[in-house]
């Protein structure tokens, strides 16, 4: 142990009601206390975000008939990121009759997640993810059909079985359609309050318990506190810590950082998923990465010039002159090796001086050999959209030049911890979708994300909330001049004056653009120990350069862009730091994450599950002292632990 | 490339606000459009002005968020693009261009070049929707739907609410948002209960937002980044009229 | 800004923009049939004054004896005029609410000055509004001139045949007429195919195709069919 952090209790209460795992989630909602439907009506749940996990949630809420309050940062809910995904959302349907069942996407996941996922909830994500779908198409989601009428499926991300249902490159805009207007229903039925352009700054917490919010009117500026029984937090991953991602330009984890700052347990920060089929960057201007769906890499030939530096044109370099380097190390799996593999590979050759395009980094992705065998139509038919977005950022035809990639941060498995009933350490702080940590372990499967958002969204959380609910409402008289409340209030406005009193010499974007490159280069696909420290001396370091020297513009009382995005970038900051030190702390290769120095004689990423079996869930004890690491051990029944390989 | 810029500056809805020039120089061909605005706005955040306000988010062209009337053209002069895919390499070195948001009464001006498009969520809230509470749902494969349909449906739900057709329509309508959704769940069997109620309450609610009338120009068309057709306005009037009209629709 | 209730709702919508564009499809649909009959009773100039004359007490006489004198004729004017007046009616609401929603300008609310045109629009379709206002003061002026024989240029006549003839040997009273059809032709290329859409008939690209085929179909047959006796009677042909 070093003076970077301090080891605190394991973690022991999950909630996890334990028996057969097929019946446990059966056995929790028997347990777990009702609220009755005519009390419902006063008891208020705040819910941050409008995503697939947080309009889903307040949707069934309100349903359900509780007083509910929306919050998002758009001008509109069906605006949140999870619109952008692109793939599908795997079910346990088996409607193809593949051998798919409950139990083997279970395996999957587990597997997927290099087992460090909990088996309890990872099998309850599996048994519900059934009626996801019949939840979507009951609301319209115009899934891709059969010309018979029925749903369609392909298989996706390297899985044996056709579970990925569709539309069209689009699922997560009509999955999130689905919720959004399942949302605004409820908003016409008065049940949900919804509020946009809104950003959630503090968390209230009184008596041990999440009780509110503080929120900024972005239009505005005026700082408003929110008070109910339950608090939930949707707000995504923190993949902007990274600047360049795909998330879009305003995800930001300034609902959870706060969180975890007022007790929340932060648990594996330095999970992230780096995705490999992503538009390179043209250059320094670049303000994020647009991704393209992995099934480009069923039918692309991934490979670079095997002379370091070569840079003519791709179509004049022969053959025998290219390195089809996945082809060459993974002869079995090939270009259809795991995301981390082929990222991981990817960024070996550019580091190696392989890169191609004006900037170096990026590999090709070649259709030639596709074209000739299936035809320009054939590969226009699947591809197509895809090709037509390329073109549009690039302006390059990729069914005359290889298409370039580069891996990119796409999503962070690691969030706020949660039990079983995916409540965090502080009672009555529910915290669901990507902003959690719990299913996705170390590595998430492809079309998971759409399906774990949904199925925390309308199908657990409603269910495990009102145990809470039942035995803990918000005591009568406690209102907005409670203490806690105006504290937090405060200390928004007060940390609000000082960014904005600063008025030094660098932008916002300045910084964090630098923050990005750093975690990038040392927290990113390959760490290691000197690496991570150097990392976390130049966060450190960069961030007392921000408090002294950064440049927010404008007022407190107005639209002030530039100071929203302070706001996020200062906790950027913190939150860097922390997945830096987790990284530290896990000195083994894992899931998307390769430790240097944990590695097999052949160089493949090697999992030590002896030592680091477990969650690792942070605690925030205070600005510069050093957090608290907490275990949680993770035990598996139902699948046996092997070593990935794909050789 | 060295661009000169026009830009709407309106430091708030009470503001008048008025046209504002600035020059950006060394700008690559393959920015996007937003990244030439940044770089704008980290001159000016350098020299200590107020830096544009902007709406945007996923910048992938998904999200709707991003507007901007650039040279007068919703989205710019790409056809099928949303401003955020927008790249400069469509302008050239010395171009003057003049970007302003968003226009109609009933999407007012914020700040700059952000307008308030909740009228287009009412008009969802009104009735865009089809009543699925949570866990009432049968099996997924119980009802087949056409492919046509499906197809029908999707190219609907295509739309992404950006607001593009009503900044270019001359009688600033919603016609072609109202039509894509109308489109969009009526054409699937699960929306067929609630038609008639739908395209009656959200055309109802477009209207009191202030919305004009579709006098089929068809501008919308041509500037809608998810290229919905011009006949969803039409599958919408028809679908109004046979709502208006069937016996028990008040 | 919210509307509430079901009926609030019902209400709301019949007097929305969809319902008005409707109204003002079938008024104007019923003016294009109409104007297929006038064009048809037109070109009986070439069957020569009597059988002109004949046909225009014919078109008095129909129905008889079941309708009294003209009773026909004062039907299908009594028609005639709610669709005109459902027409305008619908077309000046509309329009106010257009400049209500664009800020008094319509498409010329932006500052800049460039694609004010629009990308796709055409000529026809925004030209309807002052389109429709030519033609309406052409057809008060018309209705003057040959229906109610109050303004006579050439000279005034009880037969129609010779009032038609009289008016269309000046050069000027047909430049005028051919002006008008000009301004009828537009209206009726961009108000056939938009009628149709408004009642909900496109319902698809190949649909939105025969549509725009039918309304060019109409507006070269109705222009033609009306252009073809002034024009003949200009030249002397008929005499």
């Amino acid at each position: 142990m070093n003076d970077l952090y301090t080891l605190g209790e394991p973690l022991v209460d999950l909630k996890d009601p334990g028996g057969p795992i097929e019946d446990r989630w059966d056995k929790r909602r028997f347990e777990a206390k009702l609220v009755s439907p005519a009390n419902r009506r006063r008891l208020s749940v705040i819910v941050i975000g409008t995503g697939l996990a947080g309009g889903s949630a307040a949707a069934t809420l309100g349903e359900a008939g509780y007083h509910v309050k929306s919050f998002c940062y758009q001008d509109s809910p069906r605006r949140a990121h999870s619109i952008a995904a692109q793939g599908g959302i795997n079910a346990a349907k088996d409607y193809r009759n593949d051998g798919d069942s409950i139990r083997r996407l279970f395996y999957d996941t587990i597997k997927g997640g290099d087992y460090r996922s909990r088996e309890s909830n990872v099998y309850r994500l599996a048994q519900v993810s059934e009626s996801i779908i019949d939840q979507a198409v009951a609301q319209g989601v115009p899934f891709a059909r059969e010309y018979g009428g029925l749903l369609d499926t392909r298989s996706f991300g390297g899985v044996q079985v056709s579970r990925t249902f569709y539309a069209r490159g689009q699922t997560g805009q009509q999955l999130l359609l689905g919720a959004y207007q399942a949302l605004e229903r409820q908003v016409q039925a008065g049940t949900v309050d919804l509020h946009t352009r809104h950003e959630m700054l503090d968390l209230i917490v009184i008596d041990g318990r999440a009780r509110g919010v503080v929120i900024r009117d972005m239009i505005t500026g005026e700082i408003e506190t929110h008070l109910a029984d339950a608090v939930v937090l949707a707000s995504g991953g923190y993949g902007n810590a990274f600047y360049l991602s795909t998330n879009a330009m305003g995800c930001n984890a300034t609902a959870i950082w706060r969180a975890h700052r007022k007790g929340a347990l932060f648990a594996n920060p330095c999970f992230t998923q780096i995705h490999p089929t992503c538009i390179p960057v043209s250059g320094t201007h670049q303000s994020k990465l647009t991704l393209m769906s992995e099934s480009l890499r069923n039918d692309g030939r991934i490979w670079v010039p095997a002379k370091a530096g070569d840079d003519r044109d791709p179509r004049e370099i022969p053959e025998t002159e290219r390195d089809y380097f996945l082809e060459r190390m993974y002869p079995a799996f090939g270009n259809l090796v795991p995301r981390d593999v082929a990222s991981r590979a990817a960024k070996n050759q550019c580091d190696a001086g392989h890169g191609v395009g004006p900037t170096g980094l990026g590999v090709y992705l070649d259709f030639v050999d596709a074209i000739g065998r299936l035809g320009r139509s054939v590969i226009e038919s699947k591809y197509g959209n895809l090709f037509d977005m390329y073109r549009k950022i690039t302006a390059e035809d990729p069914y005359q030049v290889p298409m370039r990639i580069y891996p990119a941060i796409h999503y962070t498995m690691g969030g706020l911890w949660v039990d079983y009933d995916l409540q965090s350490s502080i009672p009555g702080l529910f915290v669901i979708g990507e902003a959690n940590f719990s299913d996705h372990g170390a590595n998430r499967l492809g079309a998971s994300a759409l399906m774990q958002g949904l199925a925390d969204g309308y199908f657990i959380l409603p269910n495990t909330i009102n145990d809470y609910l039942a035995a803990n409402p918000l005591s009568p008289g406690i209102d907005t001049s409670h203490p806690e409340a105006v504290k937090a209030a405060t200390a928004v406005r007060d940390r609000i004056e000082k960014l904005l009193a600063i008025n030094g010499g660098r932008s916002v974007d300045s910084f964090h653009r630098e923050l990005g490159s750093i975690l990038w280069e040392h927290c990113g696909m390959e760490r290691n120990a000197e690496g991570l420290e150097h990392a976390i001396g130049l966060i450190r370091g960069l961030k007392e350069q921000f408090w002294s020297n950064v440049r927010v513009t404008g007022h407190d009382e107005e639209l002030n862009q530039a100071l929203e995005r302070a706001g996020r970038v200062a906790d950027f900051f913190e939150l860097a730091e922390l997945m830096c030190i987790d990284a530290l702390n896990r000195a083994e290769s894992c899931g998307g994450h390769f430790r240097s120095e944990s590695q097999t004689d052949e160089g493949e990423a090697l999992r030590r599950d002896g030592e680091y079996a477990y969650v690792a869930a942070w605690e925030f004890t205070g600005l510069g002292t050093p957090p608290r690491l907490h275990k949680e051990n993770l035990e598996f029944e139902y699948v046996e632990l092997q070593q990935r390989s794909y050789k | 490339m060295n661009i000169t810029l026009r830009i709407w500056r309106q430091q708030n809805h009470d503001d008048q606000g008025r046209m504002v020039s600035y020059g950006v120089d060394d700008i690559s061909p393959d920015m996007s459009f937003l990244e030439m605005l940044d770089v704008l706005n980290e001159q000016l955040t350098l020299t200590g002005d107020d830096p544009v306000a902007f709406d945007h988010d996923c910048r992938e062209g998904i999200c709707g968020m991003c507007s901007l009337m650039i040279n007068g053209l919703a989205h710019g002069p790409e056809a099928l693009t949303a401003t955020c895919q927008l790249h400069m390499r469509h302008f050239a070195d010395g171009d003057v261009i003049d970007i302003e948001p968003w226009r109609s009464n009933a999407f007012p001006v914020i700040k700059d070049l952000i307008v308030d498009r909740s009228a287009l969520d009412r008009i969802v809230q009104a009735g865009g929707y089809i009543s699925a509470p949570t866990g009432s749902a049968p099996d997924a494969n119980t009802t087949s739907v056409a492919r046509k349909d499906a197809d029908r449906a999707f190219d609907g739900a295509a739309c992404i609410s950006c607001g593009a057709c009503v900044a270019a329509c001359p009688n600033g309508s919603a016609s072609l948002f109202l039509g894509a959704k109308i489109t969009h769940l009526g054409s699937l069997p699960q929306g067929q209960p609630e038609r008639d109620s739908r395209a009656v309450s959200m055309t109802a609610q477009h209207d009191a937002e202030g919305f004009g009338g579709c006098t089929q120009i068809g501008e919308c068309t041509a500037v809608c980044p998810a290229g919905i057709p011009l006949d969803m306005i039409s599958q919408l009037n028809h679908d109004v009229l046979s709502g208006l009209t069937q016996p028990g629709g008040q | 800004m919210t509307v509430k209730t079901t009926a609030g709702r019902y209400g709301r919508a019949l007097r929305s923009s969809v319902v008005l564009h409707a109204v003002m499809a079938v008024g104007g649909l019923i003016m294009a049939l109409y104007l297929v009959a006038h064009m048809y009773g037109n070109l009986k100039i070439f069957s020569g004054q009597a059988a002109f004359d004949g046909y225009s007490s014919y078109l008095r006489t129909i129905g008889e004896p079941l309708l009294p004198y003209s009773g026909a004729l004062w039907i299908l004017r009594v028609v005639l005029l709610v669709s005109v007046g459902a027409h305008i009616y619908a077309a000046f609401v509309l329009w106010h609410r257009a400049r209500a929603a664009t800020g008094g300008k319509g498409g010329w609310r932006y500052q800049t000055t460039r694609n004010r045109r629009g990308v796709q629009r055409s000529y026809a379709s925004f030209t309807m509004r002052w389109g429709g206002i030519v033609i309406l003061l052409f057809v008060i002026y018309h209705l003057l001139h040959l229906t109610a024989n109050v303004i006579a240029p050439g000279g005034a006549s009880e037969s129609p045949y010779e009032r038609m003839i009289n008016g269309f040997s000046i050069w000027w009273v047909v430049l005028s007429y051919v002006i008008a059809l000009i301004a009828l032709g537009f209206h009726l290329r961009h108000g056939v195919w938009s009628a149709f859409a408004s009642l909900g008939a496109n319902t698809s690209v190949v649909r939105r195709r025969r549509l725009n085929q039918l309304a060019y179909a109409v507006t070269i047959v109705i222009i033609g069919g009306f252009l073809i006796p002034p024009v003949s009677i200009l030249m002397g042909w008929v005499r």
